[in-house]
């Protein structure tokens, strides 16, 4: 899947075709998730994608089976201490929860391919299985100090 | 998900143009691993895991 994006603000983000592919993934989900979306006041210059990403998580949720996807919409700096919770440190960031907060954060708005990852990341996050290989599971298990990784992509 | 010591970001490079700049970020998908260890494009699961196994040392 993948979505571009449409500056008019007003009409929804996501055509029917996408919709529909949205929803068809999604009803792969079985534990529920929570989009928590960090974002700035209306009125605030500062954060171009802002309001669009917002609107996109939205419209998202929207199309989950009813009851697993809900969004929680913080604000960067009057939600302070939400945003010291999610050690989030810019914006617009989303935080894809499940049974716990696994640590995954997508910064700036996930469009164009990207959208695919969020779809991915979604159900996984809701099954609390990563779909990793054994070996895998088993080197990750030995990690013992902070782990940073940051996966820089182009909405292309 | 596989280890409470790991946190990962996607990161949207246009928005957020200092921080492609920080890492020279010139080709996309770019991972950077704890600062300082990079991995060009998307790679298999096995080779991401040898980087992060690097950040260990």
């Amino acid at each position: 899947m993948r979505i571009k994006m449409d500056k008019e603000v007003n009409m929804p983000l996501l055509n029917d075709t996408i919709q529909g592919q949205v929803r068809k993934t999604l009803e792969a989900m079985t534990g529920p998730v929570k989009l928590v979306v960090f974002t700035q006041s209306a009125d605030a210059l500062e954060c171009e994608m802002c309001a669009e990403t917002r609107a996109l998580i939205e419209e998202v949720a929207a199309l989950a089976p009813a009851g697993k996807l809900t969004v929680e919409v913080k604000d960067f700096l009057a939600d302070r201490a939400a945003t010291e919770a999610y050690q989030v440190d810019k914006i617009p960031a989303l935080a894809i929860v499940g049974a716990q907060d696994y640590g995954i954060r997508f910064y700036g708005i996930p469009a164009g391919y990207e959208f695919s990852s969020l779809m991915d990341d979604i159900v996984t996050v809701s099954k609390g299985e990563s779909g990793l290989s054994s070996a895998t599971k088993a080197a990750v298990a030995r990690v013992n100090r902070p782990i940073h990784i940051q996966v820089y992509v182009t909405p292309t | 998900m596989e280890s409470e010591w790991v946190t990962a970001d996607m990161v949207e490079a246009t928005e957020f143009p200092h921080l492609a700049n920080k890492y020279d970020v010139y080709g996309v998908p770019r991972t950077v691993i704890n600062e300082t260890i990079h991995v060009e494009g998307a790679v298999p699961e096995a080779m991401l895991v040898n980087e992060l196994m690097k950040a260990l040392d």
